[in-house]
Parts: structure tokens; C-alpha cells; sequence
């Protein structure tokens, strides 16, 4: 249980820092990485990738949300269409995110056997 | 080996899987950004949603820099540009409209040079065709060859371009601004090029207008003599910029009419069928100065509001600009140096559009379908050519090849209709604008003037868009010229399509500078305009072809002639005025018109609103939606009728041609329904129009849209037309006709009131934000004081007030 949690911080952390120098998608190789680590169950490794960028993404979207006072959220998700909610916005940057580390994490956890 | 260790096929499925994510989510699909991209809220638009409380502050170091220097933003966002010379102030003025505007520069100056296609693919083609084959770019190149002349202008133009490029250059991907995240591309350069062809944008817009199609169309169909009676030369009610009674010299140049003037030009009879895309025909602006002898404070005070398309971003951005031997503040174009509406510590100055005619077309006869040569002055001409290279989005390149004859380029074509023209004949169109001219330098003079002469100076650099510049100074002077580079030409000249087969039709010469209407410092201690004639035309020694609606001009003479005492506040008051004074002048002659006897309960209703009205266009009454939808049936009833003889395109006669018609004579010709059998009166014509007024009025009730601010819904587009980074449905009052002209999606741009007394008090307002940040608190921050018709002071920043609490950040620039 230990593990899964350094894990699923490791991720976020890797990922945010990757994330200053590198394009969106240096959270895939940064959810590779910490798989490689980091060996658990395939299943395990997924949802570890999953939750580390989910809660990265989820953090930094509402902190700047909040420093934002919605201004820009509000818009945006009416242009998507989401009705206005800056909530379902927060979602789906983080669902996006995840999924993408998610897989990522998968793909590591198969380079060695158990 | 580590493949043997592996568990070979998840991890291809789960690697590909990955993969085809990322790569799914970094591409475009149709109007959708590369998702993970534009949601990364490292990378994406999270990046461009700033605290509310964002400090700007910070130093920042470029090579080009010569000298320290230093930005104090305050509360509004203003910025406060204290240099020490003026390339750095210029390099600063750059960097600082692309920190806050960057987009919609560059997005202007693509628009000007015929490129959307670059952002929107084919379905921006016709567009860009029509400005290429315009000669936008043409124009452009023509005029920067002119600035590169003068020393100041190329000085202020290079020093600006390298700030706005030293600004992208420091650019990070999660910095673009967010209409890049979302139409997936990345700014380019700046140059010099960019600034012309924003200005030519300018041009476009304000001297860009004309009916020549249609008046020829008109022309063919209801003959020369109606033709005069529906687009008369001149008005009644005319209330020139030049007062009525003023005598001129006679004209310092001879023009000459052709001979063939009355065959071939006025009297012949074609049909061209071309709809153009126009610019707005309000795009007018008031602007007036008082003398010291009408003020409280005994100091003159000058006002000015450009009515034009309503933004956000606004082309407007407010600065203060200081240097040694300048200290200018105003509102600036973002992609151009210098302050453009303003005031220094010596001067105010302002601006309306003179509307003049400055675009004409003729008709060219070539060779042969190769358009190589064409018939002029009884010889075959070689043609120039233009290719245009047009890039669209996702598809291969367009060329245009546009001719260019004498006249300037051939507009139209059997390449390029439009779905507009017949496709037989070519047109070529002469444009003012495509004449080199430097008009920044004149905006360079003005940001120095300390006095009437140097303004005078300074305007003499204004050749297209011809503007009335209005100009009072703190020792005292007020003046207006209707200033320009307006071609000299014989009444008619230009407003139908003209023969192109020799040089008898073209223009003939420029009317001296000095002839131009003007007024200085004149009896009745005002100076104004309001799009009116500039000067009376049944004295006025040329020909002032064009439009100009009489009645905002009428309404601020009546004020300003009444008002003495005057303050900054009554001033503003008068630009917020809803009054209408053309619903004073024709509901008289309306409401006598309806048959009362013949109305229904609903019908009285509507016209117990009618009468009652004030006659005030505000947010809240009736009376104004009930007079406008009643104007524009009656129209309808006495021209549609006409307009009906014709399957071309036509323009409807002005209003004030109407109105004039009817007060003037009672049976006016037109007022008959020409496709019945009986002879309809103008009791007939208005009694129908108030019976279909009301209809429209219940209907309009039943969506709670009878109050006129609901019934005009004036909303603020965003350039994308994204409605959620746009503002609509604003509670605001006036319209055409109205001091406070606010339409639709056009209106007072930049209201700005400047009491020059010793110490200036300036207040002014525009409809926007100074950031171009949809995630900034100060994207739309002056939105709805200006909707309430309320102003800022305008803050005129010295050294010693570097302390005061109203600035928020401050930004020191320092060369390497």
C-alpha cells in the first residue's frame, strides 16, 4: 500500500517537474518512469499513473482556477460545451491527463516479468 | 535480454495505446485545439487564466535598449512609459502592446493583408481575394516605401518592431496568448510592413466606402433625372462643418468635365450587379472644441468619440507616453507607435471621418482573354501583373493573378466574381489609399504640437483616410480641417462606374490643402463635426462626393451654441445624449399621417407610445423601438416598390432624403406604389407602415423586447466571434442619429473630454479592457461604465507620483 502511494506522488512529482521543461505529454514518460521504479501489478501501475496525474492536474487546475476567480474557466467551458461549469472543466483536464499517464504507467509495469 | 524478461504483447498494446493518446491529443480536430495540449494546465489555457491580483512587475533586459526606463501600470491597467529617448519609448510602446494585444496585432494584420485563409483554410478565400485584388498589400508596401523616407517614422517604426519582437521572442509556449491555443498556431514576426498594413486596415474601413455599382445600377434603371431626386446632391437640412455663409476663393486648379461626360458616362445605361462587402456606413464620429468664452474654467475643452466597430479586444489601448520634449496621453492603435487620440501638455486632438469618395471604378477593355494588354488613350497597353500567393490551411497554395492597369488593379474579373459580378466586363478600381503616403508621422507631430501651427504642420502628412482633425490648445486656439488628399473632381465624378478606355475620366488633380474646408477659431466659439458636409456645396468650389448624414452634426451645433459655463461634465453628458433629433423632425409629419380613426386597441396602444415619447433613445422607453420599426416600414412601403423594378443591386436612398422628400412636398413622387393601380398618398403609406409596426410591436412584447436597449441588443463582440469571450445584450441606449451612437455592434469607440486649463483635466472611456487576456480581470473591465455612460480621469502621471497608490506595477526596461 506504501509503494502504491510513494507511487502515485512520485508520478505527480515527476510529472510536474518534466512538465516545466518539456511539452504536455512529458507525463507519459514521467508515469514510464516511476513505473519502472516502482514495480507493482499491471492493474496497480495503471491506476497508480492514473491517480498521479489526476491529482497533479486536478491541483494545479483548481489552485489556478481559485487565483483566477473562475474568469477564464467560466468561459472556456461554455465554449466546449459544459455548460458553464468550471468544475466538469477541472474534470476533463484530469481525466486527459490520467489517462494518458495511466497507460504509460501500464506499458512500464509489462518491461519485466514477476 | 531484456525482450525475454518482457511481456511482449501488452507492452506493445499498452506502449501503442499510449502512444496514439498523445498523438490523438496534440493534433487539431476540425474547431476542436490538440486537447492535452490546451488543457495541460502547465502548457494550456489554464497558463492564460491570471490571478486576479497579478503583479506585472519585474525587470527586463534587452540589448536595444539604450538608456533606463520605466512602466508604471496603475489600477486600469494603463501603462505610464517614462524613457529617456524616444527609440526606447517606441521599443517599450511595441513590447507593451504585444504583452497585452499580441493576437489581435497580428490577427489585424492578417486580416489587412488578406491571410485568414492561413487560420481558417478555403472558407476564408473570398475574403482574402477581395483584399489582395483591393491591392491591400500593394497599398501597404507602397506606403512603407514612404515611411522609410523619413528618418522620425522609420526611427519610431524600427524601434517599435523590435520591442514587439524582442516581447515574442521571450515568448514561452504556455505564455501564447489563448486564441493562438485555440486555433493551433504561433505568432510570426512583426515588421514594419505589419504596421502599414494595419493602417491600410484603417484606411479600408474609414475611406474604403462606396455605392459605384449601385448608383450605376440606379442610374440605369430609374434614369438620370429620378436617379438625382433619390441620391441628391446635397440636403435642406444641411448644417456644414463650415458654417452656411461662408464665401470661398474660387478653385486653385481647373478641372476639366469630358465631352463625353453626358453619353458615355451620365446618361449610359449598363448593368454590373456587384455586391461588395462595405464597411459599416456609421463608421462616422463626433467631435467637437469650445473656447475658453464657453467654459467655467475659461480653458477650451475639446471632445471626441470614433463611432466604429465594437471589439474585444478594442482597437484601442490607453497609454501615457514620456520622454524629453513629449509627454503624450491618449488611446494608441496596438500595432502602431505613437498616441493617435490624445493630448500632451500644450495640445488636444481628435478625429471624425470626412467620408469623402476616394474609391472609383472603370471599366477596362483588354486584348484578349490573356489580359496582357488593354485599350488605352488609342493604343494596346501592357498590363502589369500581381501574384497574389494566398496560403490556406491544410490545402495547397492559391495564386491570384491580379492585372494592374493604369488605374490600379482590376478588381473584378471573369477569375473573380464573388458571385458578384456579371463576369463580362473588369473593373479597375482607383484608390486613394494606394497613393504613398506616411500618415504616422503626422501622429508623431501631433504627439509633439505645442501649438496651432504645429498641428497645422502636422496634418498636412494626412492623405487617406481624410479625417475633420479637430485641435484646441491651452493658449487658447480651436480649429477643425476636413483634412485630406481628396482628388479635385466635377460633380458626379467617380459615383458611377467611369469609361476606362483613355484619361479624360481619371482623376484630375488634388485640391490644394489649403482649400480644404476649415475653421479657426470662429465667432461662435465652437468648432464641431459629425460626418455632416464639411462645407456648403452650393458654394464650395469642388465637387464632395460621398455620404454624410446630417443630423448628429444638427443636434451637437444646437447644444453647443445654447450651453455656456460648460465643464468637463456637461461635456460628457452631451456625448452620452440620447435625444433623437430625427424623430423630432419626422414624427410630426408621421403621427399626422396615421389615420386614427381607422386603429384597433392594440393599434392605439402603440400609438399613445408613439406620441407620448420624449423622444429620448433611452435603454428603458418604447417610443424609440416604435418610431425605428415605423421609419423602416415607411421606407420599405414608398422605395420597395422601386427597388422592385430590378433584380440588381441597389442601394436604398438615405433617410434624410426621405424625410426631406416629404416635408418638402407632400405628393412626392415616390410615395406612389408603382405596382398597384390606384395612386397611394403618403397618409396611405404611413397608415400601412404603423399597421405593420404594430404587429412587429407584439410580437416584440411577447419576447420582452420592446425597450429599446432589448430591442438593439448592442453587444461587444470578440473578433472570433466567440460569444463567451464576448459581451451581449447591453443595456445601452442612442443610435443613429443619436450624439451617443450606439448601433448594434458599432458605436463611441473611445470617449475622450480634455479641458486644457493649466493643469489638463482629461476624461475618457472605451468599450473594453486594456488586456487582450479573455483570462484577465482587465479584459473587459470598462465595459459597463461605459454602457452607463460613465468616464475615468484620464491620469496624467509625472516622476514624483511614482508613490501614488494607484500604481500597481512597475516594470524597469535596461539594456544589456
Amino acid at each position: 500500500m506504501q509503494k502504491y502511494i510513494i507511487s502515485i506522488l512520485l508520478t505527480a512529482l515527476v510529472s510536474f517537474v518534466l512538465g516545466l521543461y518539456l511539452p504536455w505529454w512529458s507525463i507519459a514518460p514521467a508515469a514510464f518512469l516511476v513505473s519502472l521504479l516502482i514495480r507493482q501489478r499491471p492493474a496497480m501501475s495503471f491506476l497508480a499513473g492514473f491517480l498521479g496525474v489526476f491529482l497533479l492536474w486536478e491541483i494545479l487546475a483548481w489552485w489556478i482556477d481559485y487565483k483566477n476567480s473562475s474568469i477564464l474557466s467560466q468561459k472556456i467551458a461554455q465554449i466546449f460545451p459544459l455548460g458553464g461549469s468550471n468544475v466538469l472543466l477541472i474534470l476533463l483536464t484530469s481525466l486527459i491527463g490520467a489517462l494518458v499517464a495511466g497507460f504509460a504507467s501500464l506499458a512500464g509495469s509489462y518491461v519485466k516479468k514477476d | 535480454m531484456l525482450l525475454t524478461h518482457m511481456r511482449v504483447i501488452p507492452f506493445l498494446v499498452s506502449t501503442t495505446t499510449t502512444l496514439a493518446l498523445i498523438v490523438c491529443l496534440n493534433v487539431q480536430w476540425g474547431s476542436i485545439p490538440p486537447l492535452g495540449r490546451f488543457l495541460s494546465p502547465q502548457h494550456g489555457f489554464w497558463q492564460n487564466a491570471e490571478p486576479i491580483d497579478r503583479d506585472y512587475s519585474g525587470h527586463i533586459q534587452f540589448q536595444a535598449i539604450k538608456d533606463k526606463a520605466d512602466v508604471y501600470l496603475d489600477d486600469r491597467l494603463v501603462p505610464h512609459v517614462f524613457a529617456k529617448n524616444e527609440e526606447d519609448l517606441y521599443f517599450i510602446q511595441g513590447y507593451i502592446h504585444a504583452k497585452f494585444r499580441l493576437w489581435q496585432m497580428e490577427f489585424q494584420a492578417y486580416a489587412a493583408a488578406g491571410r485568414i485563409s492561413e487560420l481558417v483554410g478555403a472558407k476564408g478565400l473570398e475574403f482574402d481575394r477581395e483584399k489582395r485584388r483591393l491591392g491591400m498589400v500593394y497599398a501597404a508596401e507602397r506606403a512603407l516605401g514612404e515611411m522609410n523616407k523619413d528618418s522620425v517614422t522609420r526611427f519610431a517604426c524600427d524601434s517599435y518592431t523590435a520591442g514587439v519582437n524582442a516581447y515574442i521572442e521571450t515568448l514561452k509556449e504556455s505564455e501564447l496568448p489563448i486564441e493562438y491555443k485555440l486555433l493551433n498556431y504561433k505568432p510570426e514576426k512583426w515588421s514594419n510592413l505589419k504596421t502599414a498594413l494595419f493602417l491600410k486596415y484603417m484606411s479600408l474601413d474609414l475611406a474604403g466606402n462606396e455605392d459605384d455599382f449601385e448608383y450605376s445600377n440606379a442610374k440605369t434603371v430609374f434614369g438620370l433625372a429620378d436617379f438625382e431626386k433619390m441620391y441628391p446632391y446635397s440636403q435642406d437640412s444641411l448644417d456644414p462643418i463650415v458654417p452656411k455663409g461662408i464665401l470661398y476663393p474660387p478653385p486653385g486648379i481647373g478641372i476639366k468635365q469630358p465631352a463625353t461626360s453626358d453619353s458615355l458616362y451620365l446618361k449610359k445605361l449598363d448593368s454590373v450587379s456587384i455586391i461588395q462587402h462595405k464597411p459599416d456606413k456609421d463608421n462616422g464620429s463626433n467631435n467637437w472644441a469650445v473656447s475658453g468664452k464657453k467654459t467655467l474654467s475659461g480653458a477650451p475643452i475639446l471632445c471626441n468619440d470614433p463611432h466604429l466597430g465594437l471589439n474585444l479586444p478594442s482597437l484601442w489601448f490607453e497609454m501615457q507616453l514620456s520622454t524629453t520634449g513629449m509627454n503624450v496621453y491618449g488611446a494608441s492603435f496596438p500595432g502602431s507607435p505613437s498616441i493617435i487620440i490624445g493630448f500632451n501638455d500644450s495640445c488636444a486632438f481628435g478625429f471624425t471621418n470626412a467620408t469623402r469618395d476616394v474609391r472609383d471604378y472603370y471599366e477596362i477593355r483588354f486584348k484578349d482573354e490573356t489580359m496582357k494588354e488593354y485599350w488605352f488613350n488609342g493604343a494596346w497597353k501592357q498590363t502589369d501583373f500581381r501574384y497574389e500567393h494566398i496560403v490556406l490551411k491544410d490545402e495547397a497554395e492559391f495564386i491570384d493573378t491580379v492585372a494592374y492597369t493604369v488605374f490600379g488593379p482590376v478588381m473584378y474579373d471573369k477569375k473573380f466574381t464573388g458571385d458578384r459580378s456579371n463576369g463580362k466586363s473588369c473593373y479597375a478600381v482607383r484608390w486613394k489609399a494606394h497613393d504613398p503616403s506616411n500618415e504616422l508621422k503626422m501622429f508623431n507631430r501631433l504627439d509633439h504640437a505645442k501649438n496651432y501651427d504645429d498641428y497645422l504642420e502636422a496634418i498636412q502628412f494626412l492623405h487617406t483616410p481624410g479625417q475633420n482633425c479637430v485641435f484646441a490648445s491651452k493658449s487658447g486656439d480651436i480649429a477643425i480641417w476636413d483634412q485630406g488628399e481628396f482628388p479635385a473632381k466635377w460633380k458626379r465624378q467617380g459615383d458611377f462606374i467611369m469609361p476606362g478606355e483613355d484619361s479624360s475620366y481619371m482623376w484630375q488633380g488634388t485640391i490644394p490643402q489649403q482649400e480644404n474646408p476649415h475653421l479657426i477659431n470662429p465667432e461662435r466659439q465652437f468648432v464641431s463635426s459629425a460626418n455632416q458636409y464639411p462645407a456648403d456645396p452650393s458654394v464650395y468650389p469642388y465637387y464632395l462626393g460621398g455620404q454624410y448624414p446630417p443630423y448628429r452634426g444638427m443636434i451637437i451645433n444646437r447644444y453647443l451654441n445654447q450651453m455656456t459655463d460648460i465643464m468637463p461634465k456637461d461635456m460628457m453628458k452631451l456625448q452620452t445624449e440620447n435625444y433623437n433629433v430625427f424623430a423630432e423632425m419626422a414624427r410630426p409629419i408621421l403621427v399626422r399621417n396615421i389615420d386614427v380613426e381607422s386603429l384597433n386597441s392594440d393599434e392605439k396602444k402603440y400609438y399613445d407610445i408613439l406620441v407620448s415619447w420624449r423622444l429620448r433613445n433611452d435603454p428603458y422607453e418604447q417610443g424609440p423601438t416604435v418610431f425605428v420599426l415605423l421609419w423602416d416600414n415607411f421606407t420599405s412601403e414608398v422605395w420597395d416598390d422601386e427597388m422592385a423594378q430590378t433584380k440588381l443591386k441597389l442601394v436604398y436612398p438615405v433617410a434624410s432624403t426621405l424625410l426631406e422628400g416629404i416635408l418638402k412636398d407632400s405628393a412626392f413622387k415616390f410615395l406612389d406604389n408603382i405596382t398597384t393601380p390606384q395612386k397611394e398618398t403618403l397618409a396611405d403609406d404611413v397608415t400601412s407602415a404603423f399597421k405593420k409596426t404594430v404587429v412587429q410591436c407584439i410580437n416584440a412584447a411577447s419576447e420582452r423586447r420592446m425597450e429599446w436597449a432589448r430591442y438593439k441588443a448592442t453587444r461587444i463582440n470578440h473578433l472570433l466571434r466567440l460569444a463567451p469571450f464576448s459581451r451581449r445584450d447591453l443595456s445601452i441606449g442612442g443610435g443613429t442619429n443619436c450624439i451617443n451612437a450606439t448601433k448594434e455592434d458599432h458605436g463611441p469607440s473611445w470617449r475622450m473630454v480634455v479641458q486644457l486649463s493649466e493643469k489638463t483635466e482629461a476624461y475618457g472611456i472605451y468599450p473594453g479592457g486594456q488586456s487582450g487576456n479573455p483570462g484577465s480581470i482587465y479584459y473587459e473591465t470598462f465595459v459597463d461604465n461605459w454602457v452607463a455612460g460613465r468616464y475615468y480621469p484620464l491620469w496624467v502621471m509625472s516622476l514624483d507620483e511614482e508613490k501614488d497608490k494607484r500604481i500597481r506595477s512597475r516594470i524597469n526596461f535596461s539594456g544589456l
